[in-house]
This record gives structure tokens, C-alpha cells and sequence, in this order.
């Protein structure tokens, strides 16, 4: 089983990280770097509660391998907010009462994230579109769109 | 008091507080069992599981996975020889002699990586005897049948539970009520269907996953993603022979479980492979197949219903006979089958009535509590024959619910009387929101527009005597601790509760702080994160708890004033005095104590209250009739509406608009409530349009999100509204009463009626899915 040593910026933050092969973004998240915020709940890139931004990019971190990432630009919920200020997304998440048992959450606002950063002035079809790879089994989706539209008109 | 008064803040009670726990979820801090870290000296259960239905269990071969390096404990069904089980011990943690379910756990390996224990379940050579499986409720319960637990008449059981030995009937409910033989002949329509729901999952977002621990000297302590820490302390204990008191489960946040993470379902297995791991952490996190069919699952059911009116379309009888599909344990589903039981006239006032719910055992995978069990399933049939005989007996729907609806005062099928309840007053205002009676034309040629109502009610489901206790500490700021034993997860019971702590006390929301984790060592008792009933159960423990610590507090201060206590008051977190007008805030006094004049010693002390609640008015009923004085607790009731359209040329379903009303006693808060209305509805609209475990000879064809769809922020209707309907509970909190389960109970019934009143055919069962409402307006004719 061969080790790799990659190096990746996680939350602006460069780490230097020695994984296998086989890891997965989401076990190196969680397991080498005890980034927990980040959830496993399928591993089969179905559900999205493991969703990072690579690039930027959403990603179903269960779907990549932590060897693809070296030197890349990860972001995960856990660096939404800054110096202690919220994420407009997670205030307004917050506000609407999108929360529930909170296991979807980080990915949703990551998904929300990566929305909003690629067309800041979404239409409500946008933002369904954008959570569709997002299963939230609590909140019936209506308080987490009405969050993504409130974030959307707060200007960061 | 004029000062006083002027310092009153509003009660946090009906305010829509922010989540307690809303911050750490929003930043990735809150804890979730899988979240915590227990280094290198981890050891990964995988189990071995049973690929037949039904099977005799010949022989076990466990040394080619024994002697793998890295595999430290191999276990099977000899090393556990107690029963397991809520309410039927009919379970073992490891099957014994014989499997009864594809995916039943045969034996259990803990090595020092995942893909070890893989290796090692798949190196376990077990041998079966086939034998004839059961697949279908009906059959099960009749003589032909093959005996699946031959052994039922030894099984432990409850007073309140009937099964019949010699049979697969693990219970059998019975309400003989009036007559209704008589009766059918006094009616001028009668209404006949049977309906067949199918099994479906309950799919947290968050699989099953526990880690034990059992040291040298035997005591144990098990970390799970737990709706019941203390249930699953106490059944998991007494299995393996352990003191309840060695025994500690530490349930963090739980990330979704509408009853699945209730009971013990996977939590024995890391706990049993534990007792041989000297000591290791032992950790079992189930995969998203896994959790699909080796959990519990939402029952199927086959409910076969008759129900007739007079001529002016009063009730006069209902029929109702279910065969309930339990799977190869009915440990809880025993239970279900009780409730569908007692409830089985929906919220209708019906003089005679004649119910059989029978509780079968068959090769499925095993029935478990399903957020409202018993009643989603239940409800989905009598909601539609409601439908059709107002339909048939020539009377508008709406009225026809208002003439017949229950009402406080009305006896109940069991012989309990009614409480008060707005169950009319929520049909009334579904109708309003969906403009009931106005017909607006569909939006294209080729789709056709109608609208559907349902009523439900649910009682919580649980042994008469479930009981709550809280504990609320103060601290030297003179902020509370409150700690409680019922589970967050995802309801917002801690908000709840902080809000009731709150008022109860005298002292701002923010002063009060409810955490977890719940941990069995220090949280006071609850009996299950189950059957709506924190609201009222814990939250009646909650009030108790701060009005002991309130009652501490005041006694000291009127000591130390040398005023009568019942002139004083605790407002905003000050102690205020009506007499005197003396004030002194909480601050330092309910830890320190107050100084007695001229330094002469002091009196008081840490100010910790005590709360319990438990309901103690709950009879049991004949065996024979059903009858009895009080079946339950209370019934929280409700209604709700569509408007749909039907594409003709496709089957496709979608929703105009939705309403859904509840009765909730009082709304604590109210925002969370509508929260909980909504993600109900939406579970439940999932349920009734896309869900179904398809099981071919016991073999789940679907075991994924791929192939088991639920509803994505793509598929919910873009309008619908929550109604909050209050008619106080009289031994509630506040009047408060449940609502968690509840919204997603009239869906299937409400949907299938719309789909009725579009195109004029009524299916089977849901899913409701577009071919199948094709299929059907094709079979009647409604397209060519």
C-alpha cells in the first residue's frame, strides 16, 4: 500500500498530508486531519453530506481521492466563517430555520456556497438545482431555499 | 407591583427562538458519534450476515477468520445466548440455530482496519438448511403457514400484548364496540377496499454507527447515535448481564431518526464483540445498504376496511382488519400493531366498530418504529374510504369530515372518552387555504386539476408508564443547566425546553442552556426520543424541575427577608418582594447562599432542582373488546390538503398548492413547530409519491439513494402552508402537546384522494408514482 505525501491548502491553511492510495478526500478530511465538520452518509456519492469545495468547485469529497488533491484549494465547512463572522449563507440559513438534526448541513452550505460565489443572484429554480445532490431527510428543503435567497440578497 | 411588573420580559413561551443548537451545526462543530476520535487502539466491526430468508443454521466455521492477522475477535450466536426485544423478547444479538431475514447477523469480527474485518466476515463459513420463507402478512397469519418462531409462547412479553403461539401472530388487537352487524343494515351506503402500503426506510442522512467499550472488570460504556440511550442501556445490560449501573451509553447529536435510532437495533452487535476485546474500543458504522435492510424498517401493511353511513352520512360502523407485515422480530413492531389498534377509526366518532390488528411475523427484514408508527400506514386507507362514502352518499367531503370528525366527549372505539380537540377547526382551515369547492381549470389541455383532504390523529405509542425526569442546576451567574435525558434530534427539543425552563423560572431565554451529549452517567432518566411526547412528557419534568429550583430559591430570599415567600417573585433573574419591594438578583445567592445579619453564618446552598413526570391514568384494555377507560394519554390531531394537477399523457403528478393543520395545545414555539409541519409534509409527500423497499423474496432490490429515491429540493412543492391550531392539553406543559410525527400521517390519504378527484382512480397503495397512475387511467378508461 503505497503512501503519498501531497501537499493542500485546507481553509487557507497549506498542509503537508501522507496518505494511501485508496483515501478518499472526505476520509482524510475526517480521519488524518480531524476535520469532522464534513459527513459521511453514504459514501457512495448520493447524498452530499460530504460535499467540499476543490477549486471552488462542489465535489462529493467520498467520490475523490486525497492523491488527486495535491495542491489543490480545498474548502470545507468548517472555513466558511472568518475571524468569528458568519458566513452570509450560514446567518442566513440560520435566520430561515434551515437547521434541523444538522447532518446535511455542512454540505448544503458548502453547495450554497459554491451557488452563490458562480451567480450571486440566483433564481429560485437556480437554487433547487444547485441542492439537488443534497438529501436533507428533515427540513422538507423549503427554510433551507428560503435561507440561500436571503443570503443571496445580503451583499458580502 | 408596579416595579415589578415594569421589569417582566414577555414569556418566551409562544416565541419563535433561535435553535440552541443552530450555531455549532452551522459551523461543522457539533459532535455526531462518528465525529469522535478514539485513536489508534480502534478496532472495525463488520458483521456476517444471513443471505437467506429463512434458514436452518447448520454449522459456523470461524477459524480460517480467526487466525487472519489483524482480527482480534470473532464472535457468533453461542457466545450470546440471552433474548433481546422492547416489548417481545423474540430476538437473539446473533442469530441461534436458525436465520429468519436476509441481512440478519450470524457472527461478528472486530480487527484493527475496516477492510480487515471484511476480510475476515468473508472467510466465516456458515452452512443452512433452507427453509419455506414467509413473504406475504395475510398468509403468514393463516394455519398454512410455516412456523417462523416456533418457540413464541416462550417469550417474555408485557401484559398489553396477545401473541398466539402455534402461529406467526406475534399480537392480536381486537375492538368489539356496538355491533356491527346490526348496524350495516341501517346504512345507506357502505364502503369496501383494501389497500396494500408498502415497506419503506426511514433514511437519516446519518447511518447507524456505535463503539463499546468494555473494560476487564466488565463495565461498559457504548457512544451511538441513539434516540433511546436509556432503553438501549437497560436491553443491551440485561442481555449480556451486565448491572445497569456498569453499563453507560453517551448518545451525542443525532443526525436524523425518525424512530429508526429507537429501541436497539445495531447497538448490541459493537457492545457484544466488545465483551471479548479486552478492553479496545469496538466500532460498528453501518453502510448506506446496510442501513436500508438489516435495521428497521416501516412495516408493509394490508388494512381491508368497511365503512357505512346513514342517510344524512353519519357514521354508524367501520370493519377494519390489518395484517401487518412485523419481519422476522416484532420485538417493537408488537407495539405498532397495538397502536394501529386502538386508533383504528382514525379521528371519526363511529358507534360500531369491529377491528383486528394482527402483528405477522414473516421473512422480512424486521418492523420498527417509523415516525407516527402504525399510523402513515393506517391512515393512508381510512383516509380514502372517508372520502369515497361522502362521495357516495352524496355529500360534500368537507362536511361530511365536520359532521363526523371527533369531538371531546365522544366515546372512543376503546371506550376512552375525548378530550377537547380542534381537529374540526383544522379540517375547516385546510379547506380555506386550499380553496375548498372552488375548481380553477388546469394549466394546460392535457392535465386535469382536483383536490384531496385527510384527517388523522395519533396518540403517543408507548407502555403506559413511560416517565421523564430533568434536573436543572444553577450556576454562580445565575444562569440554569438543564439537563434531561430525551435526545435532540433535529426536533428542537432543547430549544423547547430552554423555553420552558425559562418561563417556569422567572429568568431571560438566554440564561438557559441545554446540551448534550446525552450520557446515561449523568443525565437524568427518559424512557425514548420516541412518540411525540417530549414536548409534553419532559417538558412537564422540565417546569417541575425549575418551579423545585424556583420554590429553593424563594424560601431562602423570603427567609432572608423575613417575608411570607408567596408574596415574592423571580422576575427576569431578579427576586423581587410585592410587600416590601426588595430585590436581589440570582447572581451568587444560588450557589454561595445568602449571609444571615451581622456575619452570623449563612443560609442556602447550590440551588439544584428536581423534576419527574409520568402519566399515571393509562388503563389496560380487554383483550377481547379493546375496551377500557383510558386507552392513552391524548390524541393530537390534524388535517391536511392538496391541489394537484395530472399530466394525461404521462401520469405525472404535481402539486398546485398543499396546507397542513395541527393541533398542537400550544405552540411553544411556534417557528419550529411550522418547522416540524413542514419536514413531515415533505416526508410524507416522499412516502407517498417515490418510496418503496422493493422486496423480491425477501431480497431488497433497492438498497441505495439511487435506486431508492427520496424527495430532493427539486421535487417539493413550491407552495405550502403550516396552520397552528390550539386547543390546550390539559395536563401539557404550558397546554402544550406533541406535533414531531404527526404531519406526515394524513399525506398518502390526502394525496390519494386528490389524485381521486382529478382523474377519478384510486390505487392500491402508494408510491404514487406517474406509470402507476397511468396504468391506472388507462385500466378505467381515463386515457386510451
Amino acid at each position: 500500500m503505497a503512501i503519498h505525501r501531497i501537499t493542500v491548502t485546507i481553509n487557507g491553511e497549506a498542509e503537508l498530508v501522507d496518505v494511501p492510495s485508496h483515501m478518499t478526500l472526505l476520509q482524510m478530511l475526517r480521519e488524518k486531519l480531524a476535520l469532522t465538520g464534513t459527513k459521511n452518509g453514504c459514501a457512495a456519492g448520493e447524498c452530499g453530506a460530504c460535499t467540499a469545495l476543490l477549486n471552488g468547485e462542489p465535489v462529493n469529497s467520498c467520490m475523490v481521492l486525497a492523491v488527486e488533491c495535491d495542491g489543490a484549494q480545498i474548502t470545507t465547512v468548517e472555513g466558511l466563517a472568518h475571524d468569528g463572522q458568519l458566513d452570509p449563507v450560514q446567518d442566513a440559513i440560520i435566520e430561515a430555520g434551515g437547521v434541523q438534526c444538522g447532518f446535511c448541513t455542512p454540505g448544503v452550505l458548502i453547495s450554497a456556497r459554491a451557488l452563490l460565489d458562480r451567480k450571486p443572484d440566483p433564481t429560485e429554480y437556480d437554487i433547487r438545482d444547485a441542492l439537488v445532490g443534497n438529501l436533507c431527510r428533515c427540513t422538507g428543503y423549503f427554510r433551507i431555499i428560503e435561507g440561500v435567497k436571503k443570503a443571496a440578497k445580503q451583499k458580502v | 407591583m408596579v416595579m415589578a411588573e415594569t421589569k417582566k420580559l414577555p414569556t418566551p413561551i409562544g416565541e419563535d427562538k433561535p435553535r440552541v443548537d443552530v450555531y455549532e451545526k452551522v459551523i461543522g462543530a457539533a459532535e455526531y458519534t462518528d465525529d469522535i476520535q478514539f485513536g489508534p487502539q480502534l478496532l472495525h466491526a463488520r458483521i456476517k450476515r444471513s443471505p437467506h430468508p429463512h434458514a436452518l443454521i447448520k454449522s459456523i466455521d470461524v477459524s480460517k477468520a480467526e487466525t487472519l492477522p489483524g482480527v482480534k475477535v470473532v464472535v457468533t450466536g453461542e457466545d450470546f445466548p440471552n433474548h433481546i426485544g422492547l416489548y417481545l423478547k423474540d430476538k437473539y444479538i446473533f442469530a441461534r440455530d436458525r436465520v429468519r431475514f436476509i441481512g440478519e447477523p450470524v457472527a461478528g469480527v472486530a480487527a484493527v482496519s475496516e477492510e480487515l474485518a471484511e476480510k475476515a466476515v468473508e472467510l466465516i463459513e456458515v452452512t443452512y438448511e433452507p427453509l419455506d420463507p414467509v413473504f406475504d402478512p395475510e398468509y403468514g397469519a393463516s394455519p398454512e403457514a410455516p412456523l417462523i418462531h416456533p418457540d413464541l409462547e416462550n417469550y417474555e412479553v408485557p401484559n398489553f400484548i396477545f401473541p398466539k403461539p402455534g402461529t406467526n401472530i406475534a399480537n392480536h388487537f381486537k375492538i368489539r364496540k356496538g355491533d356491527v352487524e346490526t348496524a350495516w343494515s341501517q346504512c345507506a351506503a357502505i364502503v369496501e377496499r383494501t389497500f396494500r402500503i408498502p415497506h419503506v426506510q426511514h433514511v437519516p442522512i446519518e447511518p447507524h454507527v456505535a463503539i463499546a467499550k468494555v473494560d476487564e472488570k466488565g463495565e461498559a460504556t457504548v457512544w451511538a447515535a441513539s434516540q433511546s440511550p436509556f432503553a438501549q442501556r437497560n436491553l443491551i445490560a440485561k442481555a449480556l448481564d451486565i448491572s445497569q449501573s456498569d453499563m453507560r451509553v453517551i448518545a451525542p447529536y443525532v443526525g436524523g431518526g425518525f424512530g429508526c435510532k429507537a429501541g436497539v437495533t445495531m447497538e448490541a452487535l459493537p457492545v457484544a464483540i466488545a465483551t471479548k476485546a479486552k478492553g479496545r474500543p469496538v466500532k460498528l458504522l453501518l453502510t448506506r445498504e446496510e442501513e436500508f435492510y438489516t435495521n428497521f424498517v416501516r412495516q408493509g401493511l394490508v388494512i381491508k376496511l368497511k365503512v357505512g353511513c346513514d342517510k344524512n352520512g353519519n357514521l354508524l360502523a367501520m370493519e377494519n382488519t390489518m395484517y401487518w407485515d412485523g419481519g422476522a422480530s416484532t420485538e417493537y413492531g408488537v407495539n405498532i400493531t397495538r397502536a394501529g389498534g386502538y386508533s383504528s377509526t382514525g379521528p371519526y366518532d363511529i358507534p360500531n366498530v369491529k377491528t383486528d390488528s394482527l402483528c405477522v411475523y414473516t421473512n422480512h427484514p424486521i418492523g420498527g418504529a417509523y415516525r407516527g408508527f402504525g399510523m402513515s400506514e393506517l391512515h393512508a386507507g381510512i383516509g380514502q374510504v372517508m372520502d369515497e362514502l361522502a362521495e357516495k352518499i352524496g355529500m360534500d367531503k368537507i362536511e361530511f369530515h365536520r359532521l363526523n370528525c371527533v369531538q371531546g366527549g365522544d366515546i372512543l372505539g376503546t371506550g376512552m372518552k375525548m378530550h377537547p380537540t380542534g381537529v374540526k377547526e383544522c379540517v375547516e382551515k385546510v379547506a380555506e387555504a386550499i380553496d375548498w369547492g372552488k375548481k380553477d381549470p388546469p394549466s394546460a389541455p392535457n392535465k386535469r386539476r382536483g383536490k384531496g383532504v385527510a384527517l388523522m390523529w395519533k396518540a403517543p405509542a408507548m407502555p403506559p408508564n413511560a416517565g421523564s425526569s430533568a434536573v436543572i442546576e444553577l450556576n454562580e451567574d445565575g444562569t440554569l443547566t438543564v439537563n434531561v435525558g430525551g435526545q435532540e434530534i433535529g426536533q428542537g427539543t432543547f430549544t423547547v425546553m430552554a423555553q420552558m425552563a425559562a418561563a417556569a423560572m422567572g429568568v431571560p431565554f438566554d440564561w438557559v442552556r441545554v446540551k448534550g451529549p446525552i450520557d446515561t452517567n449523568y443525565s437524568p432518566y427518559e424512557w425514548q426520543t420516541v412518540a411525540s411526547r417530549l414536548t409534553w412528557s419532559m417538558g412537564n419534568a422540565v417546569v417541575n424541575a425549575a418551579l423545585d429550583a424556583r420554590q429553593q430559591v424563594l424560601q431562602m430570599v423570603a427567609e432572608a427577608w423575613d417575608e411570607d415567600p408567596d408574596q415574592l417573585d423571580i422576575v427576569n433573574g431578579t427576586v423581587v418582594s410585592y410587600q416590601s419591594e426588595q430585590e436581589m438578583s440570582l447572581k451568587d445567592i444560588v450557589v454561595y447562599g445568602i449571609m444571615k445579619p451581622g456575619d452570623t453564618g449563612w443560609m442556602g446552598g447550590p440551588v439544584v432542582g428536581r423534576g419527574n413526570f409520568m402519566p399515571t391514568y393509562v388503563t389496560g384494555l380487554n383483550a377481547e373488546t379493546g375496551q377500557g377507560e383510558r386507552a392513552v394519554v391524548h390524541y393530537t390531531t390534524g388535517a391536511q390538503g392538496f391541489e394537484i394537477e395530472i399530466d394525461l399523457d404521462t401520469g405525472k403528478l404535481e402539486v398546485v398548492r398543499a396546507a397542513s393543520a395541527f393541533d398542537v395545545g400550544k405552540a411553544i414555539n411556534p417557528g419550529l413547530v411550522k418547522a416540524q409541519i413542514e419536514g413531515g409534509f415533505v416526508q410524507g409527500f416522499s412516502s407517498a409519491v417515490f418510496e418503496e423497499m422493493k422486496l423480491k423474496e425477501g431480497v431488497m432490490q433497492n438498497p441505495s439513494f439511487v435506486d431508492y429515491r427520496i424527495a430532493t429540493s427539486a421535487d417539493v412543492p413550491s407552495r405550502h402552508e403550516s396552520i397552528i391550531v390550539e386547543v390546550p392539553q390539559e395536563d401539557g406543559p404550558f397546554g402544550a402537546r406533541g406535533v414531531g410525527e404527526h404531519p406526515m400521517v394524513p399525506t398518502i390519504a390526502a394525496l390519494g384522494n386528490a389524485i381521486y378527484d382529478a382523474v377519478g382512480v384510486r390505487l392500491e397503495g402508494p408510491p404514487f408514482s406517474a406509470e402507476k397512475i397511468y396504468l391506472a387511467m388507462q385500466d378505467a378508461g381515463v386515457v386510451k
